[in-house]
């Protein structure tokens, strides 16, 4: 046994001897350049422990294996002109900064922090305030951007940049951050295979999360609070959207979820609640929408007839000013046990499930979609009596849009 | 005139009608309002029935009350009064009497269940069509002798308004959709105090819709405060119009 022990010893010293030297820890104290001459001097390993200060700091490189740690939020300054770290090594850790007024310049992108063709980094609890791009990731793989307070005061769409930047990535993992006032709250160009969950993304400029060109990303349990124009996921496949709340994207342009050319996806378990249009669908392909809740939108569903082989079921309709529009008399898609508020039909044999089938599309809602200033005459007496009509006697609205088996109580989700 | 209001509030007050339009009112309202949990909801509903009946109710009962007091207008002209006066004074009466019927009725409930800025804006709505259809009924009681033909008018015009003009606007609409008309509606809408009023709740109400990129111009004239009191002020017209020019034929009008 105490054989076994001291060859077991014996092992880990030798281990430890053939790296160089064990890591340190290095304080840094704020003065001028002194977190770029730590950086220089120090080894592979080593961590920077950032005391408290304002530290008039940019363009630092990270090219080793280096923890940033900050205490108590040490402040890193771009003086609005030039941006921060730029992080070009494996398993970097930066934690416990605040890092501000990062520099606009129209020739790069500068952010707070820009990982570099570089993998397993870590950005954590800090915070990034008045940047143009808050994080910025560059061909990055496996990083987790996880609590970190990212907000700024972009004003329009043109000026600012993104609160998380993402560029030819793969396997990210985007957790419990909270983005606001950028022009995209979260955005992602050729990222695949990521992570995107707990994250509060509200009033930025643009969208509160931007998909392109994004494969196989899941997210779930965001907010999405009261962006310029919602949510917009387009030119995906497998897409996974599940248990997030879009909330008050309000505006005449403005969805909730505005889905453009994607196939494949799942949206579910998903609240949609006091949007302009809570889901807007353009050319999908084989979305399945199931168990959500529409409530109090103008539109809950925007289904364009170039969408086929989606299937909403067992979604509750709740309050929406109109339930489903479409602008074609295609429909290629599936609405089934689904709850709608307006249903007024009857269920003879109590079995829950309306024996009538249920025209989610009212004549009123396919006029406006034709033509828009018709909804000036928006219920009035007129309109009223022409949706009578029209429950009789379907004619004008797209009659393969129908629930056959609509839900007579409320799901509960 | 303050003696001829009086004798005519009185009168109206004694008359079972006012009375039972207030009642239904306020049925109507109460059971509304118990039913839905949604207050925006239950507001549309009031919004509806105010859009439905305050028109009708008020040009076809006051139309009426005219038109069988005419041997009561007849004695008074034959005192030193002034036509203009007493014909004012004859629709002040009626007036009163069928905004307080409306006050009680829609007002009182609503103001208990819901206080809010909407609820204010379909309480003046209200009244303003009481008003406004008030008048018009003066004004169809100078322009016709005879009290059929005074309460067909009166159909007609609560018709026209609540149900017509709303079919001619889309079929305007309709007919000119490829051209910018959404400034050419915001007047044409002025032209009918239904819509006005309709509109000027629904902005306070259902906004969502309003707001999408089709409402975006309505709601940004009609929801301004610029656009409320361009709204009150054209319904303010539409009350004053009709009795100025009922004044004016019946100065001249060979009872």
């Amino acid at each position: 046994m105490k054989r076994v022990l001291s060859y077991l010893l014996l092992h880990v010293f030798l281990l430890s001897a053939a790296t160089p030297g064990f890591a340190t820890i290095i304080k840094v104290h704020p003065a001028a350049n002194s977190i770029h001459h730590a950086a220089d001097n120090a080894r592979s390993g080593d961590t920077l422990l950032l005391q408290k200060g304002i530290y008039r700091e940019h363009d630092i490189i990270i090219s080793k294996k280096l923890t940033i740690t900050g205490e108590g939020f040490p402040v890193i300054d771009g003086e609005s002109k030039y941006q921060v770290f730029i992080i070009t090594s494996d398993s970097v850790i930066i934690q416990g900064l605040q890092i501000q007024h990062i520099g606009k310049v129209s020739i790069t992108d500068m952010a707070g922090i820009r990982i570099v063709n570089a993998k397993c980094v870590t950005i954590k609890n800090n915070r990034l305030i008045n940047n143009t791009f808050g994080i910025y990731l560059q061909n990055a793989t496996r990083c987790y951007i996880v609590n970190n307070m990212i907000h700024s005061d972009t004003k329009d769409e043109i000026n600012g940049g993104n609160g998380i930047h993402a560029w030819k990535s793969t396997h990210l993992s985007i957790t419990g951050n909270s983005i606001s006032g950028h022009r995209d709250g979260i955005y992602f160009e050729f990222v695949t295979d990521s992570y995107i969950a707990a994250n509060t993304s509200f009033d930025n400029a643009r969208y509160g999360l931007h998909f392109m060109f994004s494969h196989n990303d899941t997210y779930t349990q965001n907010t999405f609070k009261s962006n310029g124009a919602g949510v917009a996921v387009m030119y995906s496949k497998g897409v996974i959207m599940h248990d997030n709340e879009f909330v008050h994207n309000w505006g005449d342009a403005s969805y909730g979820l505005l889905l453009k050319e994607i196939t494949d996806s799942k949206i579910e378990h998903n609240r949609f609640t006091k949007n302009t249009v809570g889901i807007h669908m353009e050319g999908t392909t084989r979305v399945d929408v199931r168990h959500n809740i529409f409530e109090d939108n103008g539109w809950g569903v925007r289904v364009q007839a170039s969408c086929s082989g989606s299937n909403f079921v067992e979604n509750n309709f709740i309050g929406n000013s109109f339930d489903v529009t479409t602008n074609g008399s295609m429909m290629l898609n599936v609405f089934n046990n689904n709850y709608w508020d307006k249903y007024d039909g009857y269920d003879l044999d109590k079995n829950n499930i309306g024996d009538v089938s249920y025209y989610p599309v009212s004549v009123y809602a396919v006029i406006t979609e034709k033509i828009p200033p018709a909804m000036i005459l928006y219920r009035s007496f007129l309109t009223d009596m022409m949706d009578q009509v029209e429950k009789v006697m379907p004619t004008i609205i797209p009659d393969m849009l129908k629930d056959d088996h609509p839900l007579m109580k409320k799901l509960k989700l | 005139m303050k003696t001829i209001i009086k004798y005519v509030l009185l009168d109206l007050l004694k008359n079972k009608t006012i009375l039972v339009y207030t009642l239904i009112l306020a049925a109507i309202t109460i059971s509304v309002s118990g039913i839905g949990d949604n207050a925006s909801k239950a507001l549309l509903s009031l919004l509806n029935i105010t859009l439905l009946f305050v028109p009708i109710i008020s040009i076809l009962f006051s139309t009426i009350y005219f038109f069988n007091s005419v041997e009561f207008t007849e004695l008074l002209l034959a005192q030193p009064i002034k036509r203009k006066t007493m014909l004012l004074a004859e629709y002040a009466g009626i007036a009163i009497a069928l905004t307080i019927a409306y006050l009680v009725g829609v007002g009182v409930p609503i103001c208990i269940f819901y206080y809010n800025l909407a609820a204010v804006t379909l309480i003046i709505s209200g009244l303003f069509l009481t008003l406004i259809f008030s008048a018009l009924a003066l004004l169809i009681f100078v322009l016709f002798k005879d009290k059929t033909k005074g309460i067909g008018a009166a159909i007609i015009t609560a018709l026209f308004f609540i149900l017509l003009f709303d079919g001619l606007l889309l079929s305007f609409i309709y007919s000119f959709s490829d051209y910018p008309i959404e400034k050419p509606l915001l007047g044409l809408i002025s032209l009918n105090p239904v819509d006005l009023a309709r509109i000027l709740v629904l902005l306070q109400l259902d906004a969502a819709v309003m707001m999408g990129y089709s409402g975006a111009l309505f709601k940004k004239f009609m929801g301004s405060a610029m656009g409320s009191i361009y709204t009150l002020v054209c319904m303010l017209c539409w009350t004053i119009i009709p009795l100025i020019t009922a004044a004016r034929i019946f100065k001249k009008k060979d009872i």
